[in-house]
C-alpha cells in the first residue's frame, strides 16, 4: 500500500498542476548529462557524435522552454522568439556538425581500419 | 510486484474524480519527457551501436513532442525533419558503413564508468539545484490560449518583426530581425557541404588497380611490375568501395 502511494501520490500530482520552465529545466539538465557521460564513456567514435547531439538537445530544450510564452507564470514575460530561434540555429549547427564529424569518422575508418577512439593517437606527442 | 501495482490501481480509483482532475497537457509533458530522459539514459547504457542509434532517434523524437507542448511548433517540426529525418539518417549510414564485428560493441573500462557515472551524478546535482533555485521559474503556467502560426519566425528569419516584444525587446514598432544571422548560417551550411564532400571525397590513385592494368591494352611490362602493384594494393588498407 505504501508502496504504491510512493509512486501514485508525485505522478498524480504531477500530471493534475500546470508545468512549470523548471520542469522543462530538468528534462534539459537529464538529457544533458547523458550526453556528457556519453562523450565521456563510448570509445566507439559515433558513439560520441551521439553524445554530443544529445548535448545539443537538452541545451535546445531550456532555449524552448525559456522562449515559451504558455509556460510563465503570472507576470513574468518570455524570451520570446529569440529563443525559438536560437533553437532553430543550434538545430542547424548540429546537423553541419554532424555531417562534418561523420565524414572525419569515416575518413579515419579508411586509415586505421576502427572506429575506436582511443587508437586516434597519431598526433600524440 | 503484483501487490504494487494492485494499490497503484487503487490509489488511481480511489482518488477525486480522477480524470476530470487531470490536466492533459501535464500528462503529455510527462508522458513525452518520461521517454526522452528514459531513451537518452538507454542511449548511454547500450552497448551496441545500433541499439544506441535507435534509443536517439526515440529520444529526439520524443523532445520535438515536448516543443510541442511548448508552443514552438515551428521548431518541433524541424527537430522532426532535420535530427530525425536527417542527421540521424547520416548517423545510421555511418553505423552501417563502419559496423563490422569487432567495433559494433566496444565495451569500455569498468573504471571509466564508476568515474563518468560520479561525474554525471554531481554535474546533475548541480544542474538541478540551479534548475529548481529560481522561484519564477517554479511559478505554474498563467495558462496563455495557444495561437499557433509560423508566420512570426518566419517573417523575423528574412528581418521583419510581427511578434510581441519579448524580456528588454524596445517596445519601438520597428524591432530587429535575425536576417544577418540567418545569411551566416546559411553561408555556414554551404562551408560545411563543400568541407564534407571534399573530406568525404573518392581519392584518386597514384598507381591503377591491377584490375584496371589488366583490363587496358598494353599488358605490364614484367613480373615485378605486378608485385609492386599488389604491394600497394595491401599497404593502402582501404576498407570502403569509396575510399580508392
Amino acid at each position: 500500500m505504501t508502496l504504491g502511494l510512493a509512486v501514485a501520490t508525485p505522478v498524480f500530482g504531477l500530471i493534475t498542476q500546470p508545468v512549470s520552465v523548471a520542469h522543462y529545466l530538468v528534462v534539459g539538465a537529464i538529457m544533458f548529462v547523458c550526453g556528457i557521460v556519453c562523450m565521456a564513456m563510448k570509445r566507439n567514435a559515433l558513439g560520441v557524435l551521439m553524445g554530443i547531439e544529445l548535448v545539443l538537445n537538452g541545451a535546445n530544450v531550456n532555449f524552448v522552454a525559456f522562449a515559451s510564452p504558455y509556460l510563465q507564470g503570472e507576470g513574468s514575460r518570455s524570451l520570446g522568439l529569440d529563443g525559438q530561434v536560437i533553437a532553430l540555429f543550434v538545430i542547424l549547427l548540429a546537423a553541419a556538425e554532424a555531417a562534418v564529424a561523420l565524414a572525419i569518422t569515416l575518413n579515419f575508418y579508411n586509415n586505421h581500419a576502427t572506429v575506436d577512439v582511443d587508437r586516434a593517437d597519431d598526433l600524440k606527442g | 510486484m503484483m501487490p504494487g501495482i494492485a494499490t497503484f490501481a487503487d490509489a488511481v480509483l480511489a482518488a477525486p474524480l480522477p480524470l476530470a482532475a487531470i490536466n492533459w497537457h501535464s500528462f503529455f509533458f510527462v508522458l513525452f519527457a518520461a521517454l526522452a530522459c528514459g531513451f537518452a539514459v538507454a542511449v548511454v547504457a547500450a552497448e551496441n551501436v545500433v541499439r544506441m542509434a535507435l534509443y536517439l532517434v526515440l529520444s529526439l523524437g520524443a523532445t520535438a513532442g515536448l516543443f510541442f507542448l511548448a508552443g514552438a511548433e515551428f521548431v518541433g517540426a524541424m527537430q522532426l525533419m532535420i535530427y530525425v529525418g536527417g542527421t540521424l539518417v547520416l548517423l545510421v549510414f555511418g553505423v552501417m558503413l563502419t559496423a563490422q564485428a569487432p567495433f559494433v560493441s566496444i565495451k569500455g573500462s569498468g573504471r571509466d564508468k564508476v568515474v563518468a557515472g560520479v561525474v554525471g551524478a554531481v554535474l546533475l546535482a548541480v544542474l538541478l539545484q540551479a534548475a529548481l533555485s529560481v522561484k519564477a521559474w517554479r511559478a505554474p503556467a498563467a495558462g496563455v490560449v495557444a495561437d499557433p502560426a509560423a508566420t512570426p519566425i518566419g517573417m523575423a528569419l528574412v528581418g521583419v518583426r510581427v511578434d510581441e516584444p519579448g524580456v528588454g525587446a524596445p517596445a519601438r514598432n520597428v524591432r530587429p530581425g535575425y536576417l544577418l544571422p540567418f545569411e551566416i548560417v546559411s553561408i555556414h551550411l554551404l562551408v560545411v557541404l563543400v568541407g564534407a564532400a571534399y573530406l568525404a571525397r573518392a581519392k584518386r590513385r597514384k598507381i591503377p588497380r591491377a584490375i584496371d592494368v589488366a583490363a587496358s591494352a598494353e599488358p605490364p611490362a614484367s613480373v615485378a611490375e605486378h608485385a609492386a602493384i599488389g604491394r600497394d594494393r595491401q599497404r593502402s588498407g582501404s576498407v570502403l568501395a569509396g575510399g580508392r
